[in-house]
């Protein structure tokens, strides 16, 4: 395969994101099969100190610019491709993130290639690449093969462990320079988290509900396990944007990670924004209707069930045996 | 202030999917089809705007099955003007969709010009790229993705972008602009069936020959499957009073309860 393999590294106020790693796990991989080199790129300002923590590369490619400062994702995108441009890899892994997937979606557009959207696997063989896909929320999955030069593969969280792609390994780091206009858009400030009435981070026992609970009344079915547990309520995305629970309750890919001791999913079908943020529960029991539900792939114990009928059930044996 | 919302309808995922006998696509014999979630939330984004500040919300769309009941629904909301793009066959490639919106767009008399182009910031089916990026670039009008708030004032649109953690980014973005948008401010409106009968007599839905584009060929999909599970729950089966109680036991054998 002519061109190397990149993975674009995503660093955030100050630190390597997780997904960095996972990519560089994938990316070895893949470029093992390729026979091709595995270069990461870093893209900052005064960032190189997180340069050195991109070991299992064989190369670093460090833009330090001031542009890059803050989350301006057309400034990413131009500075990829320019770099893209000169150095013709063959394919670019970009973490499938809120902040990175505009970075992804402007650089295709900008070298007018398709951007290879929720890979959650990618190989390389003779010659070609071929990603699998995950689409309809998790329902089918797609092998495809990626024919454009370079590839711009969006990749989703979790694809490999986040240790697999750690190295003790001094990074080797090559300087590269770009050049960035002022952007059309302008980053502003950063809004932080919603100060919840819970941490729902610090919960051991969390009850989560989806779009199967149909209507607000319903939360309070949820509420009453949650209590009964002695834990809280969170949520999947539907909820949140229905206004029943705020933002601080919310799971997933643009919510909050969670790894509570007990995690009951009350209607939710499991899409993967929402699995990416609680697959690390130890203990996951579902309830939904749908048999054919993705959240059964990832949780322990599965009832496929009214969640209405189920939870109400559940929190007076839990009170009965509780006393 | 003048809003064009890019609409399209996905497989409904609460149905079970099966796969074509072409082994590549998903068997649409019986499929049911909805709008777009996130579009669903574009359209209602565009319509709190102009509650807001008045002007014109038009809808355009790519001809489906159904899709007149989705654009009827969404002129009894509000919408002031709807389009369908007539004339293609199933689009399953989201890079071709954006060939097709980007030339009707620029070609359909009265589309253009808009302030704000809005539209989902992704949807399931969306295999070889999301829409509003490219369209923006075609127009060489900026962009921002993973929008939750829209605000206007002097040719200026201030949104607000999710990122992770419940950590949210403010940025200004000049208009015109295209906006993907993950969430409307306020959930879609509901409009009563009385209302959607009304706007199918009084409203119309206009139809524009598709252009000419060139499919995309750089994406193939070579199998469509359903996934391979390699950990599947243990099911627990009975009345809820049963599973309750089987759940019970495991959280009690877990030291859970």
């Amino acid at each position: 395969m002519a061109g190397n393999i990149w993975i674009v590294a995503e660093a955030w106020r100050g630190q390597v994101s997780e997904i960095t790693f996972e990519l560089l796990a994938l990316g070895r991989e893949v470029a093992g099969q390729a026979g091709a080199p595995l270069e990461a790129v870093l893209l900052g300002s005064n960032a190189r100190e997180l340069a050195q923590k991109l070991g299992a590369a064989d190369t670093v490619l460090y833009a330090d610019n001031a542009a890059l400062a803050d989350p301006v994702p057309e400034n990413f995108a131009t500075a990829l491709a320019q770099l893209i441009k000169e150095k013709q890899p063959a394919a670019v892994l970009v973490p499938l993130t809120n902040l990175s997937v505009d970075v992804g979606v402007m650089l295709a557009a900008q070298l007018n290639v398709p951007f290879l959207n929720y890979c959650k696997d990618l190989k390389a063989e003779g010659g070609n690449l071929t990603a699998t896909c995950v689409l309809y929320g998790g329902k089918m999955e797609a092998t495809v093969t990626a024919s454009a030069k370079p590839a711009i593969i969006g990749i989703l969280p979790g694809a490999r462990s986040v240790d697999q792609g750690r190295s003790d390994k001094a990074a080797t780091i090559a300087d590269v320079a770009v050049t960035l206009a002022a952007p059309k858009v302008h980053f502003k400030r950063y809004l932080e988290s919603e100060a919840g009435d819970v941490d729902i981070t610090q919960k051991d026992f969390l009850v989560a509900v989806g779009r199967g609970i149909q209507t607000k009344d319903n939360l309070d079915l949820a509420e009453d396990l949650a209590a009964t547990l002695g834990g809280a309520v969170c949520g999947s995305r539907p909820v949140i944007d229905q206004g029943w629970l705020g933002l601080s309750r919310q799971v997933g890919k643009s919510g909050m990670n969670v790894k509570p001791k007990l995690y009951v999913t009350l209607g939710i079908s499991g899409a993967p924004e929402h699995v990416e943020g609680m697959k690390s529960a130890q203990c996951i029991i579902a309830v939904n209707t749908d048999a054919a539900a993705p959240i059964f792939n990832v949780a322990h114990y599965g009832v496929v069930g009214d969640a209405l009928e189920v939870a109400p059930a559940l929190t007076e044996k839990i009170k009965a045996r509780k006393g | 202030m003048d809003i064009l919302v890019l609409m399209k309808v996905v497989p409904d995922v609460v149905e079970e999917l099966e796969v074509g006998s072409d082994g590549k696509s998903l068997d649409t014999s019986f499929l049911r089809t909805i709008i777009n979630e996130r579009d669903d939330h574009a359209l209602e984004q565009a319509l709190l705007l102009k509650d807001k500040h008045g002007g014109k919300v038009t809808l355009l769309t790519l001809d489906a099955p159904d899709i007149d009941d989705v654009l009827f629904t969404a002129l009894a909301k509000g919408a002031d003007r709807a389009v369908k793009i007539c004339g293609v066959e199933s689009v399953q490639s989201t890079q071709t969709a954006v060939k097709l919106f980007g030339e009707t767009i620029a070609k359909t008399p009265g589309l253009l010009p808009v302030d704000l182009i809005l539209t989902g910031v992704s949807a399931i089916d969306d295999l070889d790229g999301l829409m509003a990026a490219p369209i923006a670039q075609q127009l060489g009008w900026p962009y921002s993705g993973v929008v939750t708030q829209v605000a206007l004032a002097d040719k200026t649109a201030t949104v607000i972008k999710e990122f992770a953690g419940g950590v949210r980014g403010e940025y200004e973005v000049p208009t015109p602009a295209v906006l993907g948008i993950q969430a409307a401010e306020k959930p879609p409106r509901y409009v009563p069936v009385a209302k959607v009968r009304a706007a199918m007599k009084s409203m119309t839905i206009e139809s524009v020959d598709a252009p000419a584009v060139e499919a995309a060929t750089t994406v193939a999909v070579q199998q469509m499957a359903k996934p391979q599970v390699t950990g599947h729950a243990e099911m627990l089966e009975g009345s809820p009073e049963e599973v309750a109680d089987k759940i019970c036991e495991l959280l009690a054998k877990r030291g859970l309860i």
